[in-house]
């Protein structure tokens, strides 16, 4: 029996092996940074919902402020989903028959909550309070994105640490006056934002950067 | 390898108690290269259906045991580190325990390898392979500890420096980092230097290779190697590089290891004594685990004349030696707690003695100190139930080392309100039963399939590896037959 040897085309394949090991520790940096990153993963995310309810239509051409329907988002942690009832109000005698609302009305007459899927889903483990950031001057556009455009909501933003960490240390372009809070469209006069008007000035903010901010 | 000490072949023994002679360190008449190419090589060729029935046993009671230690796992991802004892305020229960005891073990082999090569030692060829292969096999079972410590192995990739999403680094201040690093670079180097080291082996079972899977499996990990001399100059300039890459390792992993503890405030935990007693107490037991090893290894496979009495004796000598280093610090360890006049630290050394644990301390340094003292006799050297019953305990000691240093402080630091009592739970104990089923997989199917012995390595020491003269500036006309055995002591 002869002996085993390679062939001697594999030679060409020689240069292949520094450049694998190498090549492979590259992959792993670049899959764990990019492949593993919410940018990837949770940008976009805009799924159906079981009425398909347009922002674009109420916040946007209509102009209901967010706090209407999402009535605790500047006192609570969580920002309210409506109840059927906040919906009713006006649709009891607008469009009360259109067949989009078809679950809204199933949902009036059982009693049972419309089941909205959430869009903005942070993990367990991290403590975000809208209020906290909605009281110091952080629009809801800042996380959001223009809602008032969306026919259907989708996330615009990673919302991984990395990318809170960025405003946390540099909170200044996200601060506006708390009256504009809610107004999606609102861009800062070309002078600047008068620190006068806002309730914290860049100065006095401080957002905190410690593990415990947010991890309790 | 052929940088020997051809002294160590020259003149003619007038008897064996001559210490002006050294002997051969291959035993029995008739040794010649083809005898040990065979004898070495026939371990790996039985066939199947004649595999040695203690080999059956031994790997089918490993290979339960590691079955039993992948269910543990799973036990423990599913459910949490919660299975374990470890709990407020011994955070590091086990777990620790057992990587830095594996992690120790994994140090004879590279010491043997490395330092033992770069110092000319040629009695190493006998039993350095088997020992790198040890070391590698201890690495594994250190690495995964750690690895299903973190508790979310899902995440484990956090333990490297990794860009990513959360803007998140490993704290680059702290030990814990320099262990990944260190163990992860000592577990790559010593895999690269077992496997150079046993390319020409593996082109030697390819040769004798008696069917298909055997010829191309031997014949890919044997990286084509034909054996021309270009090859084995290569070869032995990268050997020698290697271990003098490998040799700084074998210092710096556990010196690295015991900053996990030294690095803290903990009193018992907070002195600079910790590397070298770390190392001294690393290569202790590790060449304990090769003694315990090598023994029955030998005993089953037919490598008496290979790995000889003399290299049981050598290493007996190491682990007294380093035995006597071992409680050497333990004694210090007690004298600056006393001598530096901190309560603290005091407090800590007599509880470690006499405290809750008073009774793993003790089986420390009776395993440790006391038992290895058996070896300054030559008789008991030789006795190998002696030998296997000291290298066992000494293991038993060095695990039990690593319990009472980890244990001990934490359950007693500076405020008594945080004192607590440590018991391991079932799953701690299964698990490092279970560890042993890795280590004993992996080492029995390496005594099987693998060249136990550096086949290359043993041939030059063979003194018909040095016919011409050995130094003597002698020269034979006739040359150095390879299959004269009469040439054993010419010069």
């Amino acid at each position: 029996m002869t002996t085993f040897h390679f062939p001697r085309w594999t030679n060409h394949f020689k240069l292949l092996i520094p450049a694998g090991a190498l090549g492979g520790v590259l992959y792993a940096i670049v899959f764990v940074w990019i492949g593993f990153s919410p940018k990837t993963l949770a940008v976009g995310y805009a799924p159906e919902q079981p009425i398909p309810y347009s922002h674009a239509l109420h916040a946007g051409e209509l102009g209901i402020d967010c706090r209407y329907c999402h009535n605790t988002v500047e006192d609570a942690a969580h920002a309210a989903i409506p109840p059927t009832a906040t919906c009713m109000n006006c649709h009891t005698n607008i469009r009360p028959d259109s067949p989009k609302l078809a679950a809204l009305r199933e949902s009036w007459k059982s009693g049972d909550p419309v089941e909205w899927v959430r869009v903005h889903d942070l993990a367990d483990y991290a403590y975000f309070n809208h209020s906290a950031h909605v009281r110091r001057g952080v629009s809801c556009v800042s996380c959001h994105g223009r809602v008032d455009q969306m026919e259907v909501v989708s996330q615009q933003e990673p919302l991984s640490m990395g990318w809170c960490l960025e405003c946390h240390r540099n909170p200044d372009p996200h601060l506006r006056p708390l009256d504009q809070i809610t107004n999606l469209g609102w861009e800062p006069p070309a002078e600047g934002v008068d620190p006068a008007t806002l309730f914290y000035t860049p100065e006095e903010i401080h957002p905190r950067e410690t593990c415990s901010t947010c991890h309790r | 390898m052929t940088i020997t000490d051809p002294s160590a072949f020259g003149g003619q023994p007038s008897g064996e108690d001559d210490p002006s002679v050294r002997l051969p360190l291959i035993e029995g008449a008739g040794e010649n290269f083809t005898t040990v190419t065979e004898a070495v090589a026939s371990i790996a060729e039985i066939p199947v259906e004649r595999t040695n029935r203690a080999w059956i046993i031994c790997f089918a009671i490993s290979l339960s045991l590691l079955g039993m230690l992948g269910l543990l796992i799973l036990h423990l991802i599913t459910t949490g580190v919660g299975v374990w004892g470890n709990n407020n305020p011994a955070y590091w229960g086990w777990p620790i325990v057992n990587f830095v005891f594996w992690v120790g073990i994994g140090h004879a082999g590279t010491l043997i390898s490395a330092i033992l090569f770069l110092t000319r030692q040629n009695w190493r060829t006998g039993v350095n392979r088997a020992a790198e292969a040890m070391t590698i096999f201890a690495v594994v079972c250190a690495g995964m500890f750690p690895g299903i410590h973190i508790g979310r192995v899902w995440v484990a990739y956090w333990l490297f420096p990794l860009p990513n999403q959360m803007a998140m680094w490993p704290n680059f201040r702290s030990p814990l980092l320099w262990d990944v690093f260190a163990v992860s670079t000592y577990a790559s180097v010593s895999l690269l230097f077992w496997y150079m080291g046993m390319v020409p082996d593996l082109a030697t079972f390819r040769d004798r290779a008696v069917n298909n899977t055997r010829r191309v499996a031997y014949g890919i990990f044997s990286l084509g190697w034909t054996g021309s001399s270009r090859h084995w100059h290569v070869y032995e300039r990268a050997y020698l590089l290697l271990a003098a890459l490998a040799t700084p390792l074998v210092l710096s992993v556990h010196s690295v290891v015991s900053f996990d503890f030294a690095v803290s405030q903990l009193p018992g935990w907070h002195t600079t004594i910790f590397p070298p007693y770390f190392v001294a107490g690393a290569i202790f037991s590790g060449f304990a685990m090769v003694l315990t090893l090598m023994i029955p290894a030998r005993q089953f496979f037919g490598l008496k004349h290979i790995i000889t009495m003399r290299h049981i004796d050598v290493m007996c000598r190491i682990l007294m030696a380093t035995g006597l280093m071992v409680g050497y610090a333990y004694s210090i360890e007690f004298f600056v707690a006393w001598y530096g006049g901190v309560q603290y630290e005091s407090f800590a050394f007599v509880n470690r003695a006499f405290g809750n644990y008073w009774w793993a301390y003790w089986i420390m340094v009776s395993c440790n100190v006391l038992i290895p003292q058996v070896f300054w006799s030559k008789k008991l050297r030789g006795n190998l139930w002696v030998v296997m019953i000291v290298s066992i305990t000494t293991n038993i000691g060095m695990w039990f080392e690593r319990f009472v240093i980890a244990v001990t402080s934490l359950t007693r630091d500076f405020v008594p309100s945080s004192w607590g009592y440590f018991s391991p739970t079932w799953v701690d104990i299964t698990m490092f039963i279970g560890s042993f089923g890795l280590f004993f997989t992996l080492f029995l199917l390496f005594l099987r399939f693998l060249p136990v012995v550096a086949i290359a390595e043993v041939k030059t020491v063979l003194p018909q590896a040095h016919a011409h003269g050995d130094g003597h500036g002698e020269s034979h006309s006739a040359g150095g037959s390879a299959a004269a055995p009469a040439s054993r002591h010419d010069a």
